[in-house]
């Protein structure tokens, strides 16, 4: 990094408006999103529509937004494990374990209050929201125990809790779906703050408190040389798996905090298809919004970006009768081409052919 | 020999998986009536014939230091294909089977190619080809089809006796694979260029071995078994199901873990996946005969052996330092 510092000693020729956009590394997942809602707006009528009902914005975008915020959040998340060279595929597991744990304290006995039935938490929400963060944050500390100190694959590490996690999930609730009936819980997932959806105000408060970490303490460039070269990391004096398990831990939190979302969205804990996939979409999320899978070159804004290309995909999916199966195989074809696009080989190749 | 040579020997964990497996039926024969009879044996071939194929190609994947989460994918995708030709477009079994395998290999080869040449992470493009497969399968149809052509029906009621219990031709087609894997690994070119390359893929290029053609070969036989499996799969359910082996890519992965190839690749036996499938299989066959034991269990366990069997290997790799 010190070497490409010194040219900087003198001020750069600016290069022209124009080709400074076109290098910067959020303008090809912005590009995307873009392409996607004009081909929205083009055949969608009313996409862009937004109105104001009872306080409440309501329309496409937010919509979309909305359902956007458990895959942001695990997004989030994902982008620092990816930045060390990790990988969790464990997020899913965390999303049922999580939601489980919360909806069941919490559940909710009815009570009569003058005539009229109400419904009382078993446990304070509070409480319940912490336990349930409490059981992410474990599973993160085990994956990060599995990564940093035994030195397992990523890949294979959280495979474990993979397979597991959703097994305890289930155990927990007896194979059972649990259901909440208790009303403040709902507002996490689909309450309304301001006229817009609580969960975008989780997702901005996860986004700023990170971002601000990364930017404003050394954490950032930490994670970045660990991505780069773990021993060279090492040997400069990080302490590289105290790093390395703080990012697991974060991913998991996020991932519970996703799974909250969820779970009060639909008001109820199923711990067998809670989150399905979410790993994979997370993964996706991550790679649109370029962050490198190699390590080292993350972007979390990026990342926010990719997820909402996601959404606004299977969006526009669903809403021009497309069959939703497609969606599978177009995430799948979208994968293959941003992965051969972002290799060495391919701009190799792409220069050769130019010059 | 003493206890100390045998466990620094390569082979320890692959001994452990075999004491563990006895030591599961045995304590299965002591607690259940009828646990330990011949049936029961041959029943765990017979119920995970289509997990042993796949184990079988993913032994060879994880050999040559990669990963390959497409299989269970791959796996439906034949189901399907094969039901749909048979249902639909009536084509005759034996043409539907061979153009199933081929285009599992195809499959494979492609993914092969694109990891080997653009120097992508295995796990990425599996796991699109995986998400890829998957959306096929919806393509062709979100239902399940049935199959009832005389051939698959003949092969999923066949019973072949055998020392006084009986097989059943998946099952035996499996134990054939299993047999031309081992002779693939250990006696043949292709075998050592896999061991090579799992080792270390510079020394592998650099001793002049063909690293590329080996590798899309790897990925081909992964896909290729896994359609197989498909086969297999289709023989023991009649259908054909976009939904059909969910998760199976994980438990391939567990049973050849579990059957003591190291995961950085480079060393294990092929024919790990056996002892590996049939852990598997006993205890699901345990927690069925238990009665009392919920289904999850058999996740837990699996994630917990999955969890020694990888201790095992990162102590043993450090003991060897």
């Amino acid at each position: 990094m010190a070497v490409n510092d010194i040219p900087a000693l003198q001020p750069p020729a600016r290069a022209p408006l124009a080709s400074r956009m076109l290098g910067h590394r959020l303008f090809r997942p912005l590009a995307a999103l873009a392409v996607l809602l004009l081909i929205d707006f083009l055949l969608i009528p009313g996409f862009f529509h937004l109105e104001v009902r009872d306080g409440h914005l309501y329309g496409a975008l937010v919509d979309i937004v909305n359902r956007a915020a458990p895959l942001m959040l695990a997004a989030i998340g994902m982008t620092l494990v990816i930045a060390t060279r990790g990988i969790d595929i464990s997020v899913g597991a965390v999303v049922a374990l999580s939601g489980t744990v919360a909806s069941m304290l919490i559940g909710g006995t009815m009570v009569m209050q003058d005539g009229v039935p109400v419904y009382l938490a078993d446990t304070p929400m509070l409480v319940a929201i912490a336990a349930a963060l409490g059981a992410a944050l474990l599973c993160g500390l085990w994956n990060g125990a599995l990564v940093a100190g035994l030195g397992l694959q990523p890949i294979v590490a959280t495979l474990i809790l993979m397979v597991a996690g959703r097994g305890l999930a289930q155990l927990l609730t007896d194979g059972q779906i649990v259901t909440v009936y208790y009303q403040p819980y709902f507002f996490l997932g689909s309450g309304y703050l301001f006229g817009l959806p609580f969960a975008l105000f989780v997702v901005a408060v996860v986004f700023g408190v990170t971002a601000l970490l990364l930017r404003h303490t050394a954490l950032g460039l930490f994670i970045q040389a660990v991505g780069i070269n773990p021993v060279a990391a090492r040997l400069a004096g990080i302490r590289t798996a105290a790093l390395i398990v703080f990012v697991y831990v974060f991913a998991a939190t996020c991932a519970g905090m996703a799974g909250l979302l969820i779970s009060s969205n639909v008001k109820s804990a199923d711990a067998n298809n809670a989150g399905l996939m979410l790993e994979l979409d997370a993964i996706l999320a991550v790679t649109l919004g370029g962050t490198s899978l190699a390590g080292g070159k993350f972007s979390l804004a990026g990342s926010l970006v990719g997820a909402l290309i996601i959404q606004t995909l299977t969006y526009t999916i669903y809403s021009l009768g497309v069959p939703p199966e497609v969606n599978m195989v177009v995430k799948s074809v979208v994968v293959f081409l941003v992965c051969i696009s972002q290799s060495d080989q391919f701009r190799q190749l792409w220069q050769r052919r130019r010059a | 020999m003493n206890v100390r040579v045998l466990a620094k020997a390569p082979s320890f964990t692959s001994l452990v998986t075999v004491a563990l497996l006895v030591a599961m039926l045995l304590v299965g024969g002591a607690l259940y009536d009828g646990f330990l009879s011949l049936q029961v044996l041959l029943n765990l071939l017979i119920d995970n014939a289509f997990l042993l194929v796949i184990a079988i190609g993913m032994g060879f994947v994880i050999l040559s230091g990669g990963i390959d989460l497409s299989v269970g994918a791959v796996l439906a995708l034949a189901t399907m294909i094969a039901a749909w030709l048979l249902q639909v477009a009536h084509w005759p079994p034996l043409a539907v089977i061979a153009f199933v395998l081929l285009l599992g290999a195809g499959f494979g080869a492609g993914m092969g190619a694109i990891i080997h040449y653009f120097r992508l992470q295995p796990f990425i493009v599996t796991l699109a080809g995986m998400f890829l497969a998957r959306g096929l399968c919806y393509l062709i149809s979100i239902e399940s089809i049935t199959i009832d052509d005389p051939l698959f029906v003949a092969m999923s009621q066949t019973q072949l006796p055998f020392f006084g219990g009986f097989l059943s031709p998946g099952a035996l087609i499996a134990l054939g694979m299993l047999g031309l894997a081992i002779w693939l690994a250990h006696y043949s070119g292709f075998g050592r260029a896999v061991y090579a390359i799992g080792g270390n893929e510079t020394s592998a290029a650099m001793m002049g071995l063909a690293v590329g053609r080996t590798k899309v070969l790897v990925y081909a036989l992964s896909s290729f078994c896994a359609a197989l499996a498909g086969v297999l799969f289709a023989f023991y359910m009649l259908s054909g199901y976009g939904l059909h082996a969910q998760g199976t890519e994980l438990d391939a992965i567990a049973a050849v873990v579990i059957g003591g190839t190291l995961l950085t690749g480079g060393y294990g036996y092929v024919a790990g996946a056996l002892s590996g499938v049939l852990v598997l299989g006993t205890i699901q066959t345990l927690i069925a005969f238990d009665g009392t034991l919920s289904s999850w269990w058999t996740r837990i366990v699996i994630g917990g052996l999955l969890f020694v069997f990888c201790v095992v290997q990162r102590v043993m790799a450090f003991g060897k330092k």
